[in-house]
């Protein structure tokens, strides 16, 4: 029984076998291959490693000709490295006197070599480990690619375990059977966290290494109150974590109760609650959760998990689903959140070093305007079947939101031309998550229909901290008093111009900042669809008047450990009910 | 048969080592021929022509290096080696790509 410690971003206790993750999203299938099918196996090999030339030689070309040849020396180096005759002979060697399948033999050779250059007490090589590890992905990638769909397909209930799940995985994976993530790297505003809250399973991050020992298959225990990986439990132990599964099984059934109950404060105040979304699967979700509409509809799954650009067709039926579903309660479509990192398929950039801070989101739209209008284009088209918004994200400048509403408006004239039914006065907002934009808000306000604040990103770059590196994850807070005047300053601005605000960032579903939050003047949220109860509890317990004075309290402290403690110890004053 | 040896010493003086382009022009370089080339640091031998081999030498500034060749052209080979280490990797413009089909 091995035991691990890891930071709890999604609660619940799961219990099942573990899926190992590796590279791309799937397992590396079979270790080894039949002896005669070793000709064809060395076949594939051969074909992978003129693949994977040609495809960093196509990157080399691209990243030589925009920006120069030195930058794409790298391209060069992998490449040579591809090529290397020692690789192909140390796999062949593997694949024919030992049986390894090619994939097998790849991964253990190549990861020889990384760790040698790890192992050597030189920064550069240590560098060059992840060049290895890079082209480990690609060649894996060409190798396993037509068989990916079948490994997809999960038929029983399973725990992933991975070093880290990027939108991608987690876009392709059968949500029927996760019950639960574990993931090596990360902190509590990865996107592990979102995901695994938004389908209301446990999920551990940043538990440091451990799957090398694993090969998969173990029965595992996620304990994601305490934090705790428990791989291959024992019986006692199983027996303690089944018990307290089913306690929480009991008061999931008690809090869905609260759906037909008014989201108001105890006082009256009524305080809208909505829900975010990512795909379209999610909003029956939202619906039995009793949500006021959709705050937040984030459209990058359609742009992830595809090996090209979605067509308008099939972002308009995406967005024709939910907005059908939801039967004429308002939808907020976000136009794609996407950093130039996570869209080499469409967009070769590689000078994204700091992805957060790079080519991304509304800047990648303004940059790649057919794409952009193509998007805008099935979101307009969708408007007359239901309440529609549309939101840009990371608006950091005024010169960004009016180039955007430019196109916008081309967009709309081109529809009109074309005799396309549309909603010309819909609604167009923007996230406020950068900054910049929460310090020129009265500029704004003149120019947007709606707010909503993005406290995952907010937090971010406010505090300039990484979310998915956990070595500063405890610096990322929204208990920091910065990000609460930020929030302040966002509100109160918003409220004087009557733009309607609200905020869907993770901080909107977390109990213990919704007294803070309707205190400072929110009323409305929009929060993963499964938390939906929960702050509902917490409105309906506590008035405006105890929630304003906890926030004009909040407001004098300095130091986060110190709102964070606060703003718990009078949650459980005054709504003891909700345990957090 | 041709099986004529060469060899050569010579000593790392870039001041990063037998790193990044350096060691890619290097085993860039002996690709163009038809020999073995051997590299020989300390008791480590690895091949001339292989990147992840060179790479993991680790040979820093200062190091010295015995470059061991066989072959009909092994005289040249160690020659534009020798050639191009002293010359503290000093070619002209960019590195040969190879032409793709």
């Amino acid at each position: 029984m091995q035991r691990l410690q890891g930071i709890a971003v999604s609660p619940g206790v799961a219990i099942g076998d573990s899926l190992v993750m590796d590279n791309e999203g799937f397992r590396i299938p079979l270790r080894f291959v039949a002896r005669d099918a070793v000709e064809d196996e060395l076949h594939r090999l051969d074909e992978a490693i003129a693949a994977a030339s040609r495809e960093t030689e196509r990157n080399r070309d691209s990243v030589a000709q925009q920006l120069g040849d030195q930058y794409a020396a790298i391209f060069s180096a992998h490449l040579r490295i591809v090529r290397d005759p020692h690789l192909r002979r140390e796999v062949e060697k593997l694949v024919r006197d030992r049986h390894f399948s090619p994939e097998h033999a790849v991964s253990r050779v190549l990861r020889r070599y990384a760790k040698v250059f790890q192992s050597l007490d030189n920064h550069y090589l240590a560098e060059r480990a992840n060049d290895i590890f890079d082209i480990e992905k690609r060649l894996l990638r060409l190798l396993l690619g037509r068989r990916r769909e079948e490994l997809a397909q999960l038929t029983s209930p399973v725990l992933i375990l991975a070093h880290n799940l990027t939108p991608s995985e987690t876009a392709n994976l059968d949500r029927k059977f996760v019950k639960g993530f574990v993931t090596e790297v990360g902190g509590p505003g990865s996107h592990t966290a979102i995901v695994a809250e938004a389908l209301r399973i446990p999920a551990i991050v940043g538990t440091g290494p451990f799957l090398t020992d694993l090969s998969g298959g173990e029965q595992v225990i996620i304990d994601g109150d305490q934090g705790l990986v428990i791989v291959e439990p024992d019986e006692q132990t199983v027996k303690k974590y089944r018990r307290e599964a089913e306690e929480q099984r009991s008061l999931a059934v008690k809090l869905r109760s609260l759906r037909d109950l008014r989201a108001e404060t105890a006082d009256g105040t009524r305080i809208q609650l909505l829900g975010n979304i990512e795909f379209p699967y999610e909003v029956p979700l939202c619906q039995e959760q009793g949500s006021d509409g959709i705050g937040l509809y984030r459209t990058e799954f359609l742009y992830l998990g595809a090996d090209k650009e979605p067509t308008e067709q099939d972002q308009y039926e995406a967005y024709a689903a939910v907005i059908r579903a939801m039967k004429g309660q308002a939808v907020v479509i976000r136009t794609l959140d996407l950093g130039a990192d996570k869209m080499r398929h469409v967009l070769q950039s590689d000078d994204e070093r700091n992805p957060f801070l790079g080519l991304r989101s509304l800047r990648l739209s303004l940059r790649n305007v057919p794409m952009f209008r193509t998007q805008l284009r099935a979101i307009l088209r969708a408007t007359p079947l239901g309440d529609v918004r549309i939101m840009f994200p990371m608006v950091s400048t005024l010169m960004e939101f009016r180039q955007a509403k430019m196109i916008l408006a081309d967009v709309m004239e081109d529809l009109t031309e074309q005799g396309v039914e549309f909603n010309a006065d819909v609604p167009v907002g923007m996230m406020v998550e950068v900054p910049a934009a929460v310090v020129m808000m009265d500029c704004f306000v003149h120019e947007v229909d709606f707010f909503s604040i993005g406290t995952n990103d907010l937090i971010q770059y406010t505090l300039a901290v990484d979310r998915s590196n956990k070595d500063v994850a405890s610096l990322y807070t929204p208990s920091d008093p910065s990000v609460i005047r930020l929030i302040d300053m966002s509100i109160k601005t918003a409220d004087k111009h009557s733009v309607p605000i609200n905020l869907c960032g993770q901080m909107s579903g977390i109990a213990r900042y919704t007294m803070l939050l309707a205190g400072l003047g929110l009323r409305s949220f929009s929060v993963t669809p499964s938390a939906i109860p929960e702050i509902k509890r917490v409105c309906r317990g506590a008035t405006i008047g105890q929630c304003e004075a906890v926030a004009r309290r909040a407001l004098t402290m300095e130091c986060a450990r110190d709102i964070k403690s606060y703003l718990t110890e009078e949650l459980h004053r005054v709504v003891p009910e909700v345990v957090v | 048969m041709n099986d004529l040896k060469a060899t050569r010493t010579v000593v790392v003086t870039i001041t990063e080592g037998l790193h990044a382009r350096p060691a890619e022009l290097f085993v860039s370089r002996a690709m163009q021929f038809e020999s073995k080339i051997d590299v020989i640091k300390d008791h480590q031998r690895v091949d001339a022509k292989s990147i992840l081999n060179v790479l993991s030498l680790a040979a820093a500034a200062g190091t010295r290096l015995e470059l061991e060749a066989v072959g009909h052209d092994a005289e040249a080979a160690v020659d534009a080696l020798v050639e191009l280490v002293d010359s503290d990797f000093a070619v002209d413009g960019t590195m040969n790509q190879e032409q793709s089909n």
